[in-house]
């Protein structure tokens, strides 16, 4: 094995892209599985423990490594050589590898849009990091949520293209 | 109709659906368009 060769550089890449999805995934699944369901069981006095000082750290570490996971993901696309047949979702080359990797890559490009310009701006007013009328707190939190379960939705099947692309095709 | 993403339960069955679109539509593609 040769370092800081171009092949050693691709796989460099491809352990930050997991080290980064894996951080983004499990906070995506820590909010919907975890914090979503738990809150209503919490006693009211008990909750701003959670909005107050968990959620934004949670917050914090979700918004940059889904960043992360794209731009390192962009990267190896680029390294790789298939970035334009994924954006293409395979169409160009006529091949399943490019179809499911690609296929993956726009779910992700869109659970980072919803991160950064739907579930972030939102929070933000939900849990009062930003200054909103209180009336808009409730709607915030809803959108929120249903994005929040959208980006739930898409990691399953943009989890098996991401692993299919790489195992089976 | 509810809105499946008003439950975990459904959200993750939806991912389950579109996973099962996306794998006939990366096999189409594959294959030139013949399953």
């Amino acid at each position: 094995m040769d370092y800081l060769d171009y092949d050693w550089l691709v796989f460099l890449f491809r352990y930050f892209h997991v080290l980064s999805g894996v951080m983004w995934i499990g906070l995506l699944w820590y909010f919907n599985f975890v914090q979503i369901p738990t809150m209503p069981k919490i006693p009211e006095e008990q909750r701003p423990a959670v909005t107050g000082h968990i959620a934004p750290e949670v917050l914090f570490w979700f918004r940059w490594a889904a960043l992360s996971t794209v731009v390192t993901g962009l990267i190896l696309a680029w390294m790789n050589g298939y970035l334009v047949d994924a954006l293409a979702i395979g169409l160009t080359d006529g091949s399943s590898r490019s179809a499911a990797i690609g296929i993956g890559m726009w779910f992700g490009l869109i659970m980072a849009y919803n991160v950064w310009f739907i579930i972030w701006p939102k929070q933000q007013i939900a849990l009062g990091l930003v200054e909103a009328d209180a009336s808009l707190k409730p709607a915030a939190g809803r959108t929120a949520m249903l994005f929040s379960r959208t980006n739930t939705m898409l990691s399953v099947p943009m989890l098996y293209a991401m692993v299919s692309a790489q195992n089976i095709y | 109709m509810k809105n499946p993403l008003e439950s975990l339960s459904g959200t993750i069955l939806m991912g389950l659906i579109i996973l099962v679109v996306m794998v006939v539509v990366v096999e189409a593609i594959g294959s030139g368009g013949a399953i």
